[in-house]
């Protein structure tokens, strides 16, 4: 069990910079994110498209952003729990106990969801009986290539997930690969490798096809994909990969009592507090009158739900407002030492 | 102002006036049209405004921008049809369009 003031939900540039709000106020926290890496959607989603709305940074791209801010919550020393998804919030007394997919709990006397729009989850196939063989011949994601050793693999996608499973998996598996358009988006070198090993015969491409549906019993035997001329192809598989990219979805956030509008939760605009008390919303994921979705007014809304907690976690205490260009305490928290 | 129809999945019509200059996908969402997530707001950053273009509406949108097809590419049973609603920006031309929305966004 871990034991501190608040848990943030999300580790996108909203949370990041929320830890840094509540650094300096001197409150601890501890971050958990269902995507493997800091970052959030700037990382998963636009780590190279450069962002030009950030005040006093004319230009950075979603990866510079993110690195600037793990540099600038450096002095927090915060955990983060990557690869790990809030399962279940619920009020003890004067505090939450949280729990992850991967068991851990949390003590906290504050939440914070700085949750995007929901955790990243694979796009799956829209085919319905598809989920029949989910985990035993059709995935979302590898965890040991080994099994496709000698087998057929039907990879669909059209993204570097896709071609560079597909390049890997030819050199000792019969790999079929199948996109729903002419062109892929995956790295250029990537799509001439694959064309090569096309003409090679070592990987066969099946360009303006979609999945139609999936055939087995207990185990999956073949597939039916239909082309856009509407031809329908059976192919015999082992197995089948899709990489459609990730979408968000909320999840378990939907059943932890919180008020929604639509895929939002509604917050007050002093503190960005929700409807259950100690748990605040901020971020993508909250919706108040005139609510903007700019990583700008994330970094306010962060700011005041940090001092929102501060009453939940020092009851006893008054929380002075001070400037980090002259208050002596928030410059000790920051481990800055100055000479006067 | 251009008159947008949207069809849901159901077949469930809605059409209504969209001011010039707003996207199709804003106009849903202004108007409350279920079958429309845009949960990224418009940045082409998601597959969640994906809408199915009527056929003879298609060739007289404006081409497709770099990066919308890869977007695409994740949406939900994408088809040749298929656009991100908030990449079509509505003007006089567009007058009359009418577009399908997919059984589900996410």
């Amino acid at each position: 069990m871990i034991k501190t003031d608040v848990l943030i939900i999300g580790a996108g540039p909203v949370g990041l910079f929320c830890i840094h709000q509540l650094g300096i106020i001197g409150l601890k926290c501890e971050v958990v994110d269902n995507l493997d890496k800091i970052g959030g959607q700037c990382i998963e989603l636009y780590p190279d498209k450069p962002i030009y709305d950030i005040p006093a940074i004319p230009e950075c791209t979603g990866e510079e952003l993110t690195n600037n801010l793990i540099e600038q919550i450096k002095p927090f020393k915060t955990n983060f729990h990557l690869n790990e998804r809030v399962e279940e919030v619920k009020k003890e007394k004067n505090y939450w106990i949280v729990k992850t997919n991967k068991g851990k709990e949390f003590h906290v006397s504050s939440i914070i969801i700085a949750g995007g729009v929901g955790s990243f989850e694979p796009r799956k196939f829209s085919v319905k009986e598809c989920a029949k063989f989910e985990g035993n011949e059709i995935f979302y994601s590898i965890k040991d290539k080994k099994i496709f050793k000698n087998k057929t693999v039907s990879i669909f996608g059209g993204g570097d997930s896709a071609l560079d499973w597909a390049i890997e998996l030819s050199e000792s598996s019969k790999v079929n690969l199948i996109h729903r358009r002419d062109e892929f988006r995956g790295a250029q070198s990537s799509v001439e490798k694959i064309k090569k090993l096309s003409e090679e015969n070592k990987v066969k491409l099946f360009t303006k096809y979609q999945l139609n549906s999936v055939e087995g019993d207990k185990n999956l035997k073949s597939i039916s994909i239909k082309h856009d001329d509407g031809s329908i192809e059976k192919i015999e598989t082992d197995f089948v990969l899709g990489f459609f990219g990730l979408i968000m979805q909320l999840g378990p956030i939907l059943n932890w009592g919180l008020n929604l509008e639509k895929k939002n939760i509604p917050v007050n605009t002093e503190s960005f507090e929700t409807n259950q008390k100690g748990i605040f919303a901020i971020g993508d994921i909250c919706i108040y009158p005139g609510k903007l979705k700019l990583i700008l007014s994330g970094f306010h809304e962060g700011a005041l739900a940090a001092r929102g907690c501060f009453k939940y976690a020092r009851p006893e205490e008054t929380l002075r407002f001070e400037f980090t260009t002259t208050s002596k305490s928030v410059q000790s928290r920051l481990g800055v030492k100055k000479n006067d | 102002m251009p008159r947008i129809t949207y069809i849901e999945h159901s077949g469930k019509s809605h059409t209504i006036d969209v001011t010039n200059g707003l996207s199709v996908m804003e106009g849903a969402i202004q108007n409350n049209i279920p079958g429309i997530d845009a949960d990224c707001g418009g940045g082409m950053a998601c597959a969640t405004c994906h809408v199915y273009v009527k056929e003879e509406w298609f060739d007289k949108l404006p081409k497709k921008e770099q990066g919308e097809d890869d977007m695409i590419d994740m949406a939900y049973e994408p088809n040749p049809l298929s656009r991100l609603s908030c990449q079509l920006i509505v003007s006089e031309e567009l007058d009359g369009l009418i577009v399908n929305l997919p059984e589900k966004q996410a």
